[in-house]
């Protein structure tokens, strides 16, 4: 045989019908809607809460106060997120620290572990756990919960209380960050596990029964396989699970106190969160009040849009094998 | 021939546990669950919350002793084995809890005309026979099925572009979809006051809430689509081309009746995924107590919302009709769930 010469080979047209362009067209569009979508989100929140920004400007971020004026034109005020946006913040660390140890434990145990069986219901438990509404988490923690957590924060506050971050100015202990990150915690297990799971089931199988073949034990091959090879897919998942938690609104806002000031007590019944602070306040809202709300909520949206920015790029980083 | 079976050699299994693991495995357990006893006993450490903690603490040191006898490896391994399985086992307490409260707390107000009668004229504190949510049920119904019949089409469509199109914006949209997963539906809420209540229809309506749901729901079917689009052989794909059929006749006629059950799948689950939000909503369609299926003109009562009102107001009967509304909308969640998981078992073209 021998080889065409270039000249030789005819190049492929591909000429369109205009049913196709036309097809083509409209898929196309379907595919930018999310793109639309997004930027409208950040162009309307910005047009309406433009006036905040450009009242307040960068201590906007920095103010912990939250004072709508007197009047609908905000005479007097002072508002700021940097309570609540530190507040967030606060619970999503806890959630993550308290989640993520037992979403690894959990994905190990579904991929190395669990028998066939028990690994098929435990699947399906799963997913079907994390499509139960936060507003019945809310209930659940309110109720059941906090009681719980209460005696645990009592307890941590006994022994270290002199320790800062568990130390309390009065002796409350319900509706405090500590509640709601472990609320939080078990809120995002599930898209932590399934996001650690899926990358442990892509660690390379031959290393493993090497480990096995050289007479290492099955913890043996986790530790020096599987856990190295998953460690950019945890973050990931660990970083997918805090957008979430930045995000919680509605399971926040019924077992957190809010209070308009910086705290690092996490076992007082005093933190903040932007998504409850927008729930909160937007029923009684002034005109002028309701701007402010607006650029709270653009500035979650950014923050969040970062973080699973960031996310999704490790996680997909990481489940092409480039661990 | 009768004695054949015993001249066969005995394959080996060396993977298969021998009774004197099970042996280990028992006295492990038998020890810590004492053990967990004798901590708790004398100590503050409240219940059996308190009691599962000294467990596990006790079956790691039980286990670390007992691997000792073999070597050091096989007692990490022991260690190993059963911190992960304890993990595994302390996730399922809260779930677990979480049902079992819901269903158990739940089904006390529920009775015969609970799915027929609105709260337009009993109060939240009323007894428990009188009033329902069969207002937030249909609520709920119509609030879903628009915000389905909005981003269904659009997420498959999304779907489409990057495993048919191809196009040169496909790893942007896909990561623009994901992007998008992750947005605080409070933001989808208050964008779609932002717009459609202020601007638009200048009231609170049910349409402005299926509009702020859709944005939710939109990533969660135009990812499962596009996964499930990818199922589809490329040989399936060529076959058509080769038969002279345009892409559009391919793509219709083809690649999505093969994977129709797929589609159906990412629909439920883009409807599970929204079916109980409720802050979207309390900036959108808000509540109300009377049944409505009026779209644009006033705001319609969900089931989220009806839960979270009553959560809202405190009071003791109030606090069980949100229990019931829990209950309520946990069923139809997981209706939708195994609806979806019936259609996930039949492969393509079924």
């Amino acid at each position: 045989m021998v080889e065409p010469s270039p000249a030789q080979v005819k190049a492929i047209t591909v000429v369109r019908s205009t049913g196709d362009k036309v097809f083509r067209g409209i898929m196309t569009a379907g595919g930018l809607t999310s793109l639309v979508v997004l930027s409208l989100i950040a162009g309307f929140l910005l047009y309406r809460g433009f006036e905040i920004f450009s009242d307040f400007g960068f201590s906007f971020l920095t103010t912990s106060e939250w004072n709508s004026g007197i009047d609908d034109i905000g005479t007097d005020a002072r508002m700021g997120v940097a309570a609540m946006l530190v507040g967030s913040i606060v619970i999503a660390v806890i959630a993550i620290v308290i989640a993520v140890p037992f979403a690894m434990g959990v994905a190990l145990f579904l991929e190395y572990y669990a028998p066939k069986r028990l690994r098929n219901v435990l699947t399906a438990i799963l997913d079907l756990i994390a499509a139960v509404p936060s507003v019945i988490y809310g209930i659940w923690g309110y109720v059941v919960l906090m009681p719980l957590v209460v005696q645990w924060s009592k307890t941590l506050n006994d022994y270290l209380g002199w320790f800062p971050l568990f130390s309390v100015p009065a002796p409350i202990f319900e509706r405090s960050p500590f509640v709601a990150g472990i609320l939080l915690s078990i809120m995002i297990l599930p898209i932590t596990t399934s996001v650690t799971r899926e990358v442990y089931s892509r660690a390379p199988k031959d290393q493993i029964d090497a480990a096995y073949a050289l007479g290492g034990s099955r913890w043996g091959g986790i530790r020096t396989v599987v856990l190295p090879f998953g460690r950019s897919g945890l973050v990931g998942g660990a970083m997918l699970g805090l957008g979430r938690a930045l995000g919680e609104t509605i399971a926040v806002f019924l077992v957190l106190n809010l209070v308009f000031k910086v705290n690092f007590n996490i076992l007082s019944s005093a933190g903040g969160n932007v998504a409850s602070l927008i729930a909160t306040r937007f029923g009684e809202a002034s005109r002028y009040e309701l701007k402010g709300l607006m650029a709270a909520g653009l500035v979650l949206f950014i923050l969040t849009l970062i973080v699973n920015a960031i996310a999704t790029a490790i996680v997909n980083r990481s489940a092409r094998g480039v661990a | 021939m009768s004695q054949e079976p015993a001249l066969m050699v005995q394959p080996r299994r060396p993977w298969r546990h021998p009774a004197q693991n099970a042996l280990t495995v028992t006295v492990i357990f038998t020890l810590s669950a004492l053990g967990g006893a004798a901590v708790t006993a004398p100590t503050g450490l409240a219940g059996n919350l308190g009691w599962f903690v000294s467990f596990i603490a006790c079956a790691i040191i039980v286990s670390w002793i007992a691997g000792r006898f073999r070597s050091k490896v096989a007692a990490a391994d022991l260690v190993a084995t059963v911190v992960i399985g304890a993990a595994a086992a302390a996730v399922v307490i809260p779930w677990t809890s979480l049902i079992y409260t819901v269903i158990s707390k739940g089904s006390k107000v529920i009775y015969s005309g609970w799915f027929t009668t609105d709260m337009s004229v009993t109060a939240a504190d009323d007894v428990f026979t009188v009033g329902g949510v069969s207002h937030a049920i249909v609520g709920t119904l119509i609030i879903i099925s628009i915000a389905t019949l909005i981003s269904v089409p659009i997420g498959i469509a999304s779907a489409v572009y990057i495993v048919e199109i191809r196009g040169r914006f496909s790893p942007l949209v896909r990561f623009l979809t994901q992007a998008m997963s992750g947005v605080p539906s409070i933001v989808a809420g208050l964008f779609i006051y932002s717009t459609l209540v202020i601007l638009v229809f200048e009231k609170f309506n049910a349409l402005a809430g299926a509009f702020a749901l859709s944005i939710l729901m939109l990533p969660t079917v135009a990812r499962t689509s596009e996964e499930v689009l990818k199922l589809v052989p490329d040989d399936l794909r060529s076959a058509s081309y080769a038969l002279g059929a345009s892409q559009v006749s391919t793509t219709f006629k083809v690649t999505l009746p093969t994977v129709r059950s797929g589609l159906v799948t990412a629909a439920v689950l883009g409807v599970a995924r929204i079916a109980g939000e409720t802050a979207p909503l309390l900036l959108t369609s808000l509540y109300l107590v009377s049944f409505s299926t009026d779209l644009v003109g006033k705001p319609m009562a969900t089931l989220p919302t009806y839960t979270f009102g009553n959560l809202q107001i405190g009071t003791e009967n109030a606090v069980a009709r949100a229990w019931g509304g829990s209950l309520t909308l946990l069923a139809l969640i997981f209706v939708l769930f195994l609806i979806a998981r019936l259609l996930a078992g039949r492969g393509p073209g079924k």
